[in-house]
């Protein structure tokens, strides 16, 4: 079959690899249709995701049809449709039995690995390292989904695949994030970035009750997309300086809650950014978290920071001080991502929300590194790609 | 397992004072190189190293401590080592540079330093053996989601153990409380043993012990107890192993990895995953863009027992 495999920084390659097989009873395979470029993509392909293997073949955002089941998935059948969530989990253990899917402590076989760093490990993941499993990925004809029998979910309405392929990630990302925020009547949230994870964050709190949101970015097609199809009022962070604007918005109190939907590779202008370009590139710090930083300066006291941006390492110069003076409360996570997909389904049936909005770019498979270079530079107003195998 | 010997633990204690020498000379140098980089920059004939020189002494007062303060001298003496061939190596090219202001104090001093790394050496070497024959120690630990009752009942079945413990072959009950374990060896060689149960109470704990003349003496136990709070059950691996001395020795320590701590633990992990999944997570056989099907890397954590 054909997957899209890293090789290097800024190396992806479209190879010819072997079919995947059935390796364990709780196993399926899925014929994909339909397979996405997420943010996080973009960390592996900027080099910053540790454990990568030349020839790992990636991706986490993936439908399709399935085509084969091992002895032990009773739930699905070989045709059925489903959506695939991007964390793997077992089911059966503590943290999923609590709905904490993500960290779900059977389905990591490089926990040991995982554990140097974070003192206890995630569950697998896949395409995303060998830290969080090195399962094989879903930019491919096919792949193998280990847990069949619990993750993935069946669409058995007529919605088309755009509609409901961002139940992989990106719209219980955004939901998540949102919920964190433990939204009250009259809340004002703030969110930082307006990729597909902000724009979602921003359509999830107005789900969840939230009064206003605000959304703060520096590209004009992103911004005008949170402004008419999300109906966020937004901040252009290279015309005015966000703090300031967002204090002025709020009558001096500052937002309830922040969201920063950027993680590790946010973008500044000037000292700060040349001070942590230059810390990450001598790995004394593993992410730039502008966002982060002035999502907790800029929150209201007694507000919750969220952060479903991705954070991989260490980081410099947060403002801890804020956090305790404040009485901050932080919620962050890989999103628990079982447990939102039938919820979210129901409304994208009820016509709720049709999160097939964001897509900007459809392309074949084959072109899934064109697809990377333009979702990372930004380029032909690029939002959200889907791959077609 | 079997006491160390008196005349093991004589040599073994003259080993340490040895180590310990070199540790308080680590200290020594390392306190000159830092408060009196001036004089010693003179003394061994070079240039003033303002900040070379007590960077030299931090990394020495560190090896001295570690050697004299922390478990397994042996790898702070090789730490002690490795520095030594850094100063010889900065020596020669200061001898062979501007900086070098008294030929003759270098080639003292270098003298000095390779003598000192050739004690060094024998002592780390020296240490490095007794720590293998020392038998190890290991203990883990890890919370299943089932009851005592089930995890006791897997666990005395040995001839299951193999599933969790990839470095088996096979361990075949032969009657009377005994069993016999075959271990993979690397490229086919075999590790072989007879052990027996020498302690066993129902849904509590299990114990065991090599019977004499075993490759590797081993001797352990595990306990299962109930968690709190209805949350499953608390499984708590010991172990005590003594590799046998030369090549065999060898084998064994690749066969139990480079931090048996570590492979125990792995273990543990994959107990759990059958007790509570039903099988062993794995990404062996699955495809990828290079000749290997998975990364020989990460294998060591994917390859089922
Ligand atoms: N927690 C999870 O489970 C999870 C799941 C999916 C994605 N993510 C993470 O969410 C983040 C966003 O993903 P995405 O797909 O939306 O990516 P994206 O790259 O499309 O969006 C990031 C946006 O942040 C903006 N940005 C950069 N610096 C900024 C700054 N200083 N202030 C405001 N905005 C700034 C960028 O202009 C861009 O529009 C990534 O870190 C991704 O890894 C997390
Ligand atoms: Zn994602
Ligand atoms: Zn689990």
């Amino acid at each position: 079959m054909k997957a899209n495999c890293w090789y290097d920084k800024h190396d992806m390659r479209v190879e010819e690899v072997p079919d995947p097989k059935v390796l364990d009873p709780r196993d399926a395979i899925i014929k994909i249709t339909s397979t996405a470029i997420c943010g996080s993509d973009l960390h592996i392909y900027n080099g910053f995701i540790p454990t990568m293997e030349k020839g790992d073949i990636v991706g986490h955002e993936f439908m399709g049809e399935v085509v084969e089941v091992g002895a032990n998935v009773k739930n699905l059948s070989v045709g059925d449709r489903v959506v695939v969530p991007f964390p793997i989990s077992c089911g059966n253990c503590f943290f999923c039995q609590r709905g904490l899917f993500s960290c779900c402590e059977n389905s990591n076989p490089n926990a040991a690995m995982a554990e140097q760093m974070y003192g206890h490990a995630p569950c697998g993941i896949f395409g995303y390292s060998h830290m969080l499993g090195g399962f094989a990925g879903g930019q491919a004809e096919y792949a193998r989904v280990p847990f069949a029998d619990v993750g993935p979910i069946k669409i058995e309405s007529n919605l088309t695949d755009d509609q409901v392929l961002f139940l992989s990630d990106i719209f219980p990302t955004g939901y998540m994030a949102a919920e964190n925020c433990g939204i009250q009547p009259g809340d004002t949230i703030a969110v930082w970035g307006c990729g597909p994870v902000g724009l979602f964050a921003i359509n999830s709190a107005y789900l969840l009750g939230a009064e206003r949101v605000i959304a703060i970015d520096r590209f004009p097609e992103r911004l005008r997309m949170a402004s008419d199809k999300a109906k966020a009022e937004t901040i252009n962070y290279e015309e005015k300086d966000v703090f300031d604007t967002l204090k002025e918005m709020t009558g001096g109190r500052g937002p309830d809650a922040c969201i920063d939907a950027v993680g590790m590779e946010g973008h500044a202008h000037g000292a700060v950014h040349v001070y942590d370009r230059v810390k990450q590139a001598m790995m004394s710090e593993t992410g730039r978290p502008i966002a982060l930083r002035e999502a907790i300066i800029a929150c209201r006291k007694g507000g919750t920071v969220s952060v479903p941006g991705v954070y991989g390492g260490i980081l410099d110069k947060i403002p801890f001080g804020a956090v305790v003076n404040k009485a901050l409360t932080i919620k962050s996570g890989q999103t628990h991502v079982q447990r939102y997909m039938r919820p979210l389904l129901e409304r994208i049936q009820r016509g709720d929300i049709d999160p097939s909005y964001i897509i900007t770019h459809h392309m074949p498979l084959d072109q899934a590194p064109e697809g990377y270079r333009i979702f990372c530079e930004k380029e032909d107003e690029c939002i959200k790609v889907v791959l077609k195998p | 397992m079997r006491n160390l010997s008196e005349k093991e633990t004589g040599s073994s204690q003259a080993l340490e004072q040895f180590a310990n020498s070199l540790g308080w000379f680590s200290i020594a140098l390392g306190l000159a190189e830092v408060f009196a980089p001036r004089a010693l920059a003179k003394f061994i004939g070079v240039k003033e190293q303002p900040i070379l020189l007590p960077a030299l002494g931090l990394r020495e007062i560190t090896s001295g401590v570690g050697i004299l303060t922390q478990g397994g001298p042996a790898g702070w003496l090789w730490s002690r080592v490795a520095g030594d061939a850094i100063d010889l190596g900065l020596l020669a090219t200061a001898y062979m540079s501007d900086a070098c202001e008294d030929e003759d104090r270098i080639e003292a001093a270098a003298a000095a330093v390779a003598g000192v790394t050739a004690a060094d050496l024998v002592c780390a070497v020296m240490l490095s053996r007794a720590e293998g024959n020392r038998g190890k120690q290991i203990s883990q630990t890890i919370t299943v989601g089932r009851t005592p009752e089930e995890l006791y009942g897997f666990w005395r079945r040995l001839d299951n153990l193999p599933r969790i413990m990839r470095y088996l072959e096979s361990v075949r009950p032969i009657g009377d409380n005994r069993s016999h374990w075959i271990a993979r060896g690397p490229a086919g060689a075999d590790v072989e043993w007879d052990a027996e149960i020498t302690d066993d109470l129902p849904n509590e704990l299990i114990a065991w012990r090599s019977l004499p003349g075993a490759d590797v003496e081993n001797s352990g136990q595990v306990h299962f107890q109930r968690a709190p709070g209805g949350r499953g059950t608390i499984v708590r691996v010991e172990m005590e192993y003594r590799p046998p001395a030369g090549g065999l020795g060898a084998m064994v320590a690749k066969l139990f990895g480079r931090a048996p701590e570590q492979e125990i633990q792995i273990d543990l992990y994959r107990f759990k995953q059958i007790m509570e999944t039903g099988q062993v997570t794995t990404t062996e056989g699955q495809p990828a863009g290079r000749p290997t099907s998975t990364s020989p890397m990460y294998d060591g954590g994917t390859t089922r027992g």
